[in-house]
């Protein structure tokens, strides 16, 4: 078993405990953005896609590198785009009537 | 700077944005803090962006631009839909994230094969079937909250021993290619069956069971960003993978246990829809119906309302009429309150947005706990397109196929007003006893049109 294994699995769990975590505490008021937001940071597989297309080994890998980049840039954008717009619409009785 | 200092430098740069992805997360308790939980996510995304394009491994740049340019070209107009085609957005974005992981995938294997180690292609194995099933169940998700797909649960003999003979062979498929590296032309074979995996998946399920499916497809796209981050040895994904996929496991068990399906139901993605109980109901029984006017006078005269909304009201785009039956209400000094069922609406919290989105403050919107301790002591419950949340059967009735299931105890305000078209059963396709109960009124009509009538009674007795 390579030790990288190990030394990511141990991130995994650590990571699956923080995210276990703080996600418990979302208010189910906000179980939409949560998702588009989570959706958004998991689209930071773009980085290795860009990778991907920009190393240039085969043809193959170049153009599914290149369809991953437009996949999960899209997401990027798009998630965090829907997040904020949602998140703008949230507003206590207090912040409103001022 | 060598190329090793730029690497160090990335990766330190890597390790930041995962931090600010936790915060970014930790922010989302609340709707005060939440916008700078998604500028520190903005920002750890674009540092991590930004830190890639100076990877010294690449040697052209072009068709990145290219990509990243239609990646934000589909990316705007996705980020900018109607807040009631959210879910269907959602259930693309999995899509086009798990489409993103098994690209990667697949093209990881094609430079390293049919050189890969036995650990290496586990991993590979594992990441592509998770994201070539996700990609394909969340693609037919998103069909079906469109509509572009049946709605209804599309179901055949022996479904669930076909799907899982497809996924097993799926996994045989991996286990050869891991003993035998050298026999490459099985691994599109794998893809193929995955693929074939996610539409039996998500194709049985009905249109009333999506909040599950699509934060069970969040925790899949989730493990599959997770799994990438092994395969190249990234741990900025696994972390990122780690937190969306347990969101998502969170969000399934939090809408399965909303629906009294058990875990096991929801891993297996046999969420079998509930039966139809067959049972006709043979006695004529009895509901007393009211008129806009009837409702209006009712409603002014309480001191304490609770609105409990159903996908129904979106259906009928009724949002922004019952934010005008709030102020209408609020003005007159009522208490208005909305009690809100998690799996209200097509995903977790959707109900909360379009109620947001028309501008009803959030501090007023509780969810079904909160909303039940109060309901003994309210007026009037107002049911607006929600059938099966708000049926007593699911708490007295133990034959009930629903029974079980936590429901909003609107039976026990003191009045009940439910805005319904018909008599026609919710999509469990169970009866509802509420209906006929002697406090419960139906108030028959389109829920928007309906709503409209009694805040206009409500301004016309004002004066």
């Amino acid at each position: 078993m390579p030790s990288d294994f190990i030394s990511n699995l141990l991130v995994f769990i650590l990571a699956g405990f923080v995210g276990f975590e703080v996600i418990k505490r979302v208010s189910p008021l906000l179980h939409t953005p949560l998702m588009s937001l989570t959706n958004a940071l998991d689209a930071i597989v773009v980085v290795a896609a860009i990778i991907i297309a920009g190393r240039h080994e085969t043809t193959l890998s170049t153009v599914l590198g290149i369809i991953a980049v437009a996949a999960s840039f899209s997401n990027m954008v798009g998630g965090f785009l829907i997040t904020d717009r949602m998140l703008r619409m949230f507003k206590s009785g207090k912040t409103k009537k001022s | 700077m060598t190329a090793a200092d730029a690497q160090q430098i990335i990766d330190l740069t890597y390790l930041v944005a995962a931090v600010l992805f936790v915060l970014s997360l930790k922010w989302l308790s609340s709707p005060v803090s939440a916008p700078h939980g998604v500028l520190a996510g903005e920002i750890g995304a674009a540092l991590a962006v930004g830190a890639t394009l100076f990877n010294p491994e690449l040697v052209q740049y072009k068709w990145i631009v290219v990509a990243l340019i239609i990646g934000a070209g589909i990316g705007i107009p996705l980020g900018m839909v109607h807040m009631t085609a959210v879910p269907q957005r959602t259930a693309l974005s999995h899509a086009f994230g798990a489409l993103s992981a098994s690209m990667i995938g697949i093209a990881e294997y094609y430079v390293r094969a049919p050189h890969v180690t036995k650990f290496g292609m586990v991993e590979i194995a594992l990441e592509v079937i998770i994201g070539s099933l996700t990609f394909t169940g969340s693609v037919i998700a998103a069909g079906k909250l469109q509509e572009i797909l049946p709605q209804r649960p599309i179901t055949y003999r022996c479904q669930n021993i076909v799907s899982l003979s497809v996924l097993g062979a799926a996994l045989v498929l991996a286990l050869v290619l891991v003993i035998h590296p050298e026999y490459m032309v099985l691994f599109p074979v794998m893809v193929g069956v995955a693929l074939l995996f996610g539409v039996l998946l998500v194709t049985p399920i009905g249109g009333a069971d999506m909040p599950t499916v699509i934060s069970l497809l969040n925790s899949y796209a989730g493990l599959s960003a997770a799994l990438l981050g092994f395969v190249l040895n990234s741990k900025v994904l696994v972390v990122a993978g780690a937190l969306d996929g347990s969101s998502g496991f969170i969000l399934s068990v939090i809408m399965s246990k909303a629906m009294n399906r058990s875990f096991t139901n929801v891993m297996f993605g046999a969420f079998g829809q509930l039966q139809v109980s067959a049972k006709a109901a043979a006695e004529e029984k009895v509901v007393r119906s009211a008129s806009a006017e009837e409702a209006a006078s009712i409603l002014s005269g309480a001191t304490k309302v609770v609105i409990v909304p159903g996908y129904g009201m979106a259906v009928a785009q009724a949002q922004h009429k019952v934010r005008e039956l709030y102020d209408a209400l609020t003005k007159r000094g009522v208490d208005v309150k909305f009690g809100i069922h998690p799996v209200a609406g097509r995903m977790p919290g959707h109900m909360n947005v379009l109620l947001a989105e028309a501008d009803i403050p959030y501090d007023r919107l509780f969810d079904m706990d909160d909303i039940n301790s109060e309901l003994p002591l309210t007026d009037v419950a107002l049911v607006i397109g929600a059938n099966d949340v708000t049926n007593p059967a699911a708490r007295n009735e133990p034959g009930s196929p629903i029974y079980g299931m936590p429901i909003i105890d609107v039976d026990k305000a003191r009045t009940v007003m439910v805005i319904k078209r018909g008599m026609s059963p919710g999509f469990a396709g169970i009866d509802n006893p509420l209906y006929y109960l002697d406090k419960t009124l139906m108030l028959f009509g389109d829920a928007k049109a309906f709503v409209g009538d009694i805040v206009r009674e409500l301004s016309g007795t004002h004066h």
